[in-house]
Parts: C-alpha cells; sequence; structure tokens
C-alpha cells in the first residue's frame, strides 16, 4: 500500500497528465460522433453572450451585401406573384395558414467557420424561439446546415461544410438521389455520393434537396454539379457539387420546421420494428 | 492575490477572446489561422509546479474548444505541450534553465526561436492529427500544421518581442 501511495506521489505530474489528456480525448471522439458532443458547444450562456456583443460591432459591414440578398429574393418572389395565371378569386384558401408543413423563422449568424474538417454555425435563436434538433437551416439561396444543438437564446447549426454532415439530395430534372457530404477539401464543394449510375448526370445540372428526410422540404437549391466520376466499385457516381451558397459569408439565415416531422418519424419507427 | 496573478489572469482571459473573436476568423488562404493563445503556456513563468501548468493549460484549451465547436482537440494539445515543456526547455536553453534563472525576456532570440518552434509544431500535429482525425488525410494535416506553424510562430515572436519589459 505504501508503494502505491509512493508510486502516485512521484508520478503525479505523469498522471495528472495522462487524466487531462484523457479528458480531452474522449471529448474528442465525443464530437466526432453525431449529435453526442453534450457539454463543449458554442450554445451555451457565456459564449452565445460574447459573440452577440462581438457580432452586434460586426454586422455593420455586412449590411450592403445584405441588403443586395434581400433585394434579390424580394424580386423573386415579386416575380412568382405576378405571374401567377389563376384569378385571386381562385385562391380564396389562404395558403400561408392553409395545410402548411412548414414554418420558417429567421435568425441572425453569431459565428460562422469555415476553416476547420467540422464547421459549426451559431445563430442567435434558441429553445425560446421554438427551435430544436433537426430543423432544416437555410438562405435563400441555398441549403446551410442542420441544427445540431441548442439552449434557451442560442444554436449550433451542422454546416454543411462538416464532414459529419449528410444531407439527402437529388438532381432536379430527375428523382435520382444520393447523400451529400463534404470531404474537407474546398469550401465551395460539397461531395454528392451514392447517386445511381443510371442517373443523367451532366455539367451544371442543379442540385436540389431530396425531401425524403424530415428536414428539408423536397427542391432547396444546393449548388451545380461542377464535376462527377464513376466510383471504384463501379455502380454509383460521386459528383463535386459547387454550393450556390457563398459559406464564408452568411448574414441571415432561415430555420425550416417540418410540423410532420414526428409523425413521420413514428410511422418509420414502426416500420423499422 | 500578488501583481503575477493579476497578470496571469489578465493573459489567460486576453488571449482566449483575442483567439476566437480575431483570430479564428482569419482564415489565410482558406483555412490558416494563427493559434497566439498556445503564448499563455509558451511564456508561462518557469519556476512555477507543474501541476499548476497542467490544469491551466487544460482550462484555456477547453475555453478555446467551447468557442469554436471542436470537443476536446486544443484541450487535448495544449495539456501534451505543457507537459513536455520542461524536456524541450532544457533542449533549446541547455545550461541557463538546468540553473532555474531563465527568464524569456533576457534569452537569446536564437534560443528562443527553437523553443517556441518545437512547441508549436507539436501543438499544432496532435490539434490538426485529432481535429481530421483520418489517417488517409496525413498531407492535408501535415500540410495545415506547416502552414499554421509558420504564421503562429511568427505571431507568437512579434508579441512576444513587443510585450517583452526588457530596457535597452
Amino acid at each position: 500500500m505504501q508503494q502505491i501511495i509512493n508510486f502516485v506521489i512521484r508520478n503525479k505530474t505523469f498522471l495528472l497528465f495522462l487524466l487531462l489528456f484523457g479528458i480531452s480525448f474522449a471529448l474528442t471522439i465525443q464530437s466526432h460522433s453525431f449529435h453526442r458532443s453534450k457539454f463543449i458547444n458554442s450554445a451555451n450562456f457565456l459564449t452565445g453572450g460574447i459573440y452577440k456583443n462581438a457580432n452586434s460591432i460586426g454586422q455593420y459591414f455586412n449590411l450592403k451585401e445584405e441588403n443586395k440578398i434581400l433585394i434579390e429574393e424580394n424580386l423573386k418572389l415579386k416575380s412568382l406573384i405576378y405571374n401567377v395565371n389563376e384569378t385571386p378569386s381562385e385562391l380564396i384558401i389562404d395558403s400561408s395558414t392553409y395545410n402548411q408543413h412548414f414554418n420558417f423563422k429567421s435568425a441572425i449568424v453569431y459565428k460562422n467557420s469555415y476553416a476547420s474538417a467540422n464547421n459549426y454555425i451559431t445563430i442567435n435563436k434558441g429553445l425560446k424561439d421554438g427551435i430544436k434538433q433537426d430543423y432544416g437551416v437555410i438562405t435563400s439561396k441555398g441549403i446551410v446546415g442542420i441544427i445540431d444543438h441548442t439552449s434557451n437564446n442560442y444554436a449550433t447549426v451542422l454546416s454543411v461544410l462538416n464532414t459529419k454532415s449528410r444531407i439527402n439530395a437529388q438532381l432536379k430534372k430527375s428523382n435520382h438521389i444520393g447523400s451529400l457530404k463534404w470531404n474537407g477539401n474546398s469550401t465551395k464543394l460539397v461531395q454528392l455520393t451514392d447517386v445511381s449510375k443510371f442517373a443523367p448526370v451532366n455539367i451544371a445540372d442543379t442540385i436540389v434537396t431530396g425531401g425524403q428526410s424530415t428536414i428539408f422540404p423536397k427542391g432547396i437549391p444546393i449548388g451545380i454539379v461542377e464535376d462527377f466520376a464513376i466510383d471504384i466499385s463501379g455502380d454509383t457516381y460521386t459528383i463535386d457539387i459547387e454550393l450556390f451558397n457563398d459559406m464564408t459569408n452568411l448574414g441571415h439565415v432561415y430555420i425550416i420546421e417540418n410540423t410532420n416531422a414526428e409523425e413521420i418519424k413514428s410511422l418509420q419507427n414502426l416500420v423499422d420494428e | 492575490m500578488n501583481n503575477s496573478t493579476v497578470t496571469t489572469v489578465l493573459q489567460f482571459v486576453a488571449l482566449i477572446l483575442i483567439q476566437v473573436l480575431v483570430l479564428n476568423h482569419i482564415n489565410f488562404f482558406g483555412n490558416i489561422n494563427p493559434y497566439l493563445y498556445i503564448l499563455f503556456i509558451l511564456v508561462f513563468p518557469i519556476r512555477n509546479n507543474r501541476t499548476l501548468i497542467l490544469l491551466l493549460s487544460f482550462l484555456l484549451g477547453l475555453g478555446v474548444d467551447l468557442f469554436s465547436d471542436s470537443g476536446g482537440v486544443n484541450a487535448a494539445a495544449c495539456v501534451t505541450i505543457a507537459y513536455i515543456r520542461p524536456i524541450i526547455l532544457k533542449f533549446s536553453f541547455g545550461m541557463i534553465y538546468e540553473h532555474q534563472t531563465i527568464k524569456f525576456d533576457n534569452t537569446e532570440l536564437s534560443n528562443r526561436l527553437i523553443y517556441f518552434t518545437i512547441m508549436t509544431f507539436i501543438h499544432h500535429l496532435i490539434l490538426f492529427s485529432l481535429e481530421i482525425f483520418n489517417i488517409s488525410k496525413l498531407i492535408l494535416i501535415l500540410q495545415k500544421t506547416l502552414f499554421s506553424s509558420i504564421f503562429t510562430i511568427l505571431l507568437c515572436l512579434l508579441i512576444s518581442i513587443l510585450f517583452s519589459k526588457k530596457r535597452r
């Protein structure tokens, strides 16, 4: 017993090092598995508050760019409204409340990162605003990511520029689906994998979300095909997609809530059992 | 609470804030960022005991991790360089370190450069290995380590010269 105590005292620095390194290593491993990093994320009172203050200074520098994006979006929406052929009398059912599957909320990006292999974005909406895990996040140009963690006032978003991210996507012109991943190399390019080799892929084709997951509605733009190649296995395409979004410059984002998500998930769970 | 404790605490908070609010958003050439906050471990007073520096560097790394959503990669890298610091010190400063009379403000620039370089390189190697966590991307890890190290060492040297208390 004496010897054990002596051993501990003699090697106390090394043992402390092992303990601390073990803790950080465990946190690292945890962060590499999906939705598991419970303790270390920037959606908390302290870090969120600091980012909020920093953002209140920095946000003015992007106002011009933000205005341009808003005007472009308004133009698109206006042209949609005035180009509808039906007379207004046929549209008595208010489409904004009738049979609505998706709720939209706006949020401001407090922290955006794109330099590491696993990027997260911190936004200023949280549980108080009804934001929960697995809600989709988009801008007017295209997708951004999926809500990962929420605190009362803040939430972190698993960016599409994250090697853990998997998003269901498809070709716009046909229904061939694939899984959207990121290989960590370029902030402009993401990869669509597992696309059937019978899919009619061409350079500059548009890729949109697939609507097979409960997160994004079908048809949200992602990007255009930049390059594609057949996998080593020979059965599937891996497609390089150039994102519509400039992920290095995000200001305002929209959060999508799928009100049917619970129902669809419980139904799918029934099938799995 | 004497003067040096206050300085240390201020250094600790200031370095974390500078790191997460400014330096993490530089993204030079797309993904190269300096990690200035390890300067805290580099210039930590040598005579203090090793338990303290291990605990402090763990908290320092964890603080940066908290802000950058990176799990525990910064904490792991910081704890490692804090643990091997005496060996590197002995290697780069030689006899002066043995006599425990070393003060960073009075050391030769070349010795300090060697010390900073080794520590930074080890820190970055562990940081990026854990962050990318994929042996097939070894080239990317080494590339990021190399470029970020150059950036970090330059910045650390500049800051340490700028704030050095030596009067000429």
